[in-house]
């Protein structure tokens, strides 16, 4: 058995990656090419479409989703989900533009801080109902969606904060403009680009993948699996919180309603991206398409003048045709192999 | 072929790649009581599973009554009177003798209600006249395996079963009980139903088989009626060649004690479990399947601790409550189900090989890639495992390669005690060889290694002491020299029922 040489060098690995990497990426030239044939279809129907403004307008509409999506996925990928951001994020919005109404000098900075400490301790207690009480991940933030949108409910007693009682300084956090673009783009940008380096080069994000594959092997290898999954909803609620902030800036309001139905965006803009809900596969330039692709939509159906209720028709048929996608593709390489 | 009812020519089966079976022949007499013989992994299963239909031969012909005939799946053979009888026994543990035999096709009245009275009246007759005597209103979770298993026979008997395989029947039975199921099986024969019987226990294939077929390796060795054939001609046909041969001689020295546990239990799992392992040697766990092996290897390495008894390393009594905390006292372990516990299969080797000790390929928290697609590719390297480059994903491998990179990747967190539980399980031959000579290398560089296994052979011939374990407890120990296969045998099977009253 040692007169045959081994089939793989180091040099040789890389160049097959290469090749092997464009086929699982398979979902990636998917989502660019479905996108491209909407861009075209779409500017045909609507020259408007195609210019500057709009598509600065588009990448705006995602930023938020962008941001979020990133939390969701790393939840999604260790099989888990979380239903809750919206709420964390109308929750957390509330409280921080209630503070901002009484103090209009409240720093810009404090109010992201404040964000992310609030955030983080609504996603604890997420984290901890789903590791300590070893409830399902998706009974426990289906529970803490409705408690944490009660409690927006009972801290503002149905009242809502307008743009006019909100400070400047924080509308400018995402309106600001660098090189013509705002700010939140930027931001949403930086925050991907984190949550990739993250996930794909430390142990944490290693770990991440692998519990969400497969929890017995991980802790066979001396991974905690409880502990994991106790860090994504942490990091969950972090993020939510963070993105809560930018949503006052954003919309420059604090309502009841904030962000209702958020979470289905955010677990769309995964999904469609290639994230499996069966933990372990997925890659956030993929989420990035998903989320481009989630925005388009939207754009254009306002556009050509369809109503927003066909918005979430949409949403949800794009969600199915990429979970059948992806079980006619992985069925096709299992034929091939 | 004129008075056989099922014939077998030249099966053969592959599973992605590996063949398990190899031309095989196989005929079946009506009313013949006919033996299927062979180690662990010599094809027995895949063979059965092709005559109930589970599995699809990928070359040869299935004829029954001289006509070709081919099952897509496990109903159509059940159509034409093939039932099987499983180790794990399939009643419904909450429905009642009478209803368990009648399971799916419960006699009717016109109204469409079930006719309760026919279906007892029926299901006594039919047990009368195999002569059992078990209460028809007796609920399946009550019965003793014994008479569970007797429900089983009672069932395909009365869909006329023409052919009936028996897997393992009396593995769990006493004495008594098995002579009990004999007299049952020789009742049924009467009636022309044919009998597929497989059994370790060579003894009871002399007193109840007519004939006996050996497979070795997925290959057929020969059918034999079993009156010209002594025990020994059958060992030689199962093993088929040396034991010498296959296994490595392992030239160790044994020096301190690595592992030792005293008086190991846990409720349900094993009782009151001593022993300990040396630095070069190799102590084989025998038993059979579900005896506790993998529940001390599970609690040795922390994944399910004991709640009493105490676990030493190097004569440190220490608190093992975590895989963690396991690796860092220096134990690796090998898990038997590969696919659930040893890998990642959606991550490529690269990252299964290092998945345990990824602090060593980072700063702070931060992977250094390059030095951990180094030290993985030296891993595959060494352990020759075969991919098309190191990025491949595990599930994509073979078997043999798959437990290549779970061994590769224990191996490199430099352990002092190795726990391999079934490592040749499921893998190709020249694997095996390669794991065999692995372990002697091993052993000779000073690993103490636990080797878990249910292939006696294996045991054999790679153990320099044999403890065997039943129902959770040691049965017998036994140096190298005094082991047998009879003696390990005999060992596994005995009735701990005593032990357990005390």
């Amino acid at each position: 058995m040692t007169n045959q040489a081994p089939e793989y060098s180091s040099n040789q690995s890389r160049k097959k990656f290469n090749l092997l990497d464009i086929f699982t990426r398979f979902r990636e030239v998917g989502i660019i090419v479905f996108i491209l044939i909407l861009v075209v279809a779409v500017t045909l129907r609507a020259p408007s479409f195609l210019t500057i403004n709009n598509l600065t307008d588009v990448l705006m509409n995602i930023s938020i989703l962008v941001i979020v999506a990133m939390a969701q996925t790393m939840v999604i990928l260790t099989k888990g989900i979380d239903l809750s951001v919206s709420s964390m994020i109308g929750l957390v919005s509330m409280m921080v533009a209630f503070v901002l109404r009484a103090n209009p000098d409240f720093p810009v900075v404090f109010s992201v801080l404040l964000g992310l400490g609030l955030g983080a301790i609504l996603g604890l207690f997420n984290a901890l109902v789903i590791t300590l009480g070893n409830v399902p991940p998706i009974i426990a933030t289906l529970g803490t969606l409705s408690i944490y949108r009660g409690m927006i409910f009972y801290y503002s007693q149905g009242t809502w904060i307008n743009s006019f009682e909100l400070p400047q300084s924080i509308k400018f956090l995402s309106k600001g403009r660098v090189l013509g673009l705002p700010n939140l783009i930027y931001i949403a940008l930086l925050i991907a680009i984190i949550v990739y380096l993250f996930l794909r080069y430390t142990r944490l994000g290693r770990n991440i993948y692998a519990v969400g594959s497969n929890p017995d092997a991980a802790e066979f290898a001396g991974i905690r699996p409880q502990r994991i999954k106790f860090i994504v909803y942490l990091l969950s609620g972090i993020i939510s919180g963070f993105a809560a902030v930018l949503w006052i800036s954003r919309f420059e309001s604090a309502q009841t309603n904030t962000a209702l139905g958020f979470e289905l965006q955010t677990v769309t803009a995964a999904v469609v991206g290639g994230v499996s809900t069966s933990g372990g596969v997925g890659t956030i330039p993929g989420v990035l398409l998903g989320a481009l692709l989630l925005g388009i939509i939207q754009n254009a159906l306002t556009l050509i003048r369809i109503s927003p209720f066909w918005q979430l028709a949409a949403q949800g048929l794009l969600i199915i045709i990429a979970v059948i996608s992806d079980k006619l593709l992985s069925r096709r390489i299992v034929r091939t192999k | 072929m004129s008075n056989s009812i099922l014939v077998l020519k030249e099966i053969s089966k592959s599973f992605s790649g590996v063949e398990v079976l190899h031309q095989v022949d196989f005929d079946l007499k009506g009313g013949e009581i006919h033996a299927l013989l062979g180690e662990n992994g010599a094809g027995k299963s895949t063979l059965v599973k092709i005559i109930t239909g589970f599995h699809q031969p990928s070359h040869g012909e299935i004829f029954l009554d001289d006509e070709a005939i081919s099952f897509n799946d496990t109903r159509e053979s059940r159509d034409t009177g093939i039932a099987a009888i499983y180790q794990e026994l399939s009643l419904f543990p909450d429905l009642d003798v009478a209803e368990n035999i009648f399971i799916g096709r419960q006699p009717l009245r016109k109204n469409g209600m079930v006719d309760w009275r026919k279906l007892y009246s029926e299901s006594k007759h039919l047990l009368d006249s195999l002569g059992v005597e078990i209460d028809l209103r007796q609920k399946a979770r009550n019965l003793s395996i014994a008479e569970q298993q007797m429900v089983e026979i009672a069932r395909a008997f009365s869909i006329n079963a023409r052919i009936l395989i028996m897997d393992e029947p009396t593995s769990s039975l006493t004495l008594n009980e098995v002579a009990d199921l004999f007299r049952l099986v020789r009742n049924i024969r009467k009636n022309g139903t044919a009998i597929i019987f497989i059994s370790h226990r060579l003894e009871e294939l002399f007193e109840i088989a007519d004939r006996v077929t050996v497979l070795r390796d997925g290959n057929y060795v020969g059918t034999k009626p079993i009156n010209e054939v002594s025990r020994d001609d059958l060992i030689r046909m199962m093993v088929g060649r040396s034991i010498s041969k296959q296994y490595p001689s392992v030239e160790a020295t044994k020096a301190e004690v690595r592992l030792s546990v005293e008086n190991l239990s846990r409720q349900g799992a094993f009782r009151e479990i001593s022993f300990e392992v040396r630095s070069g040697e190799i102590l084989g766990l025998a038993g059979l399947v579900g005896a506790g092996r993998t529940d001390v290897a599970n609690a040795i390495f922390g994944i399910k601790p004991a709640q009493e008894g105490t676990i030493k390393i190097e004569g440190e009594p220490v608190e093992i409550s975590s895989p963690r905390q396991a690796m860092a006292l220096g134990l690796a372990y090998v898990p038997e189900d590969r696919l659930q516990h040893g890998l990642i299969s959606e991550m490529s080797i690269t990252k299964n090989i290092t998945l345990p000790r990824l602090e060593d390929f980072s700063n702070m928290s931060w992977l250094l890639t390059q030095k951990e697609l180094n030290v993985a590719y030296d891993v595959a390297l060494q352990m020759d495992v075969r991919a098309l480059h190191i990025h491949q994903l595990a599930k994509e491998l073979s078997g043999g390669n798959q437990q290549k990179v779970v061994l590769g990747k224990w191996l490199s967190t430099n352990p002092r005690v190795l726990i391999l539980d079934e490592p040749t399980r499921g893998i190709d031959v020249g694997t095996k060889a390669a794991v065999y000579s692995l372990m002697a290398k091993l052993a000779e560089e000073g690993m103490a290694i636990l080797l878990i296994s249910s292939e006696l052979p294996e045991i054999l011939g790679m153990s320099d002491r044999i403890i065997v374990m039943r129902e959770g407890y040691i049965t017998g120990e036994f140096t190298r020299e005094e082991a047998t296969q009879e003696k390990v045998i005999m060992a596994a099977t005995e009735d701990v029922r005593t032990r357990i009253q005390k």
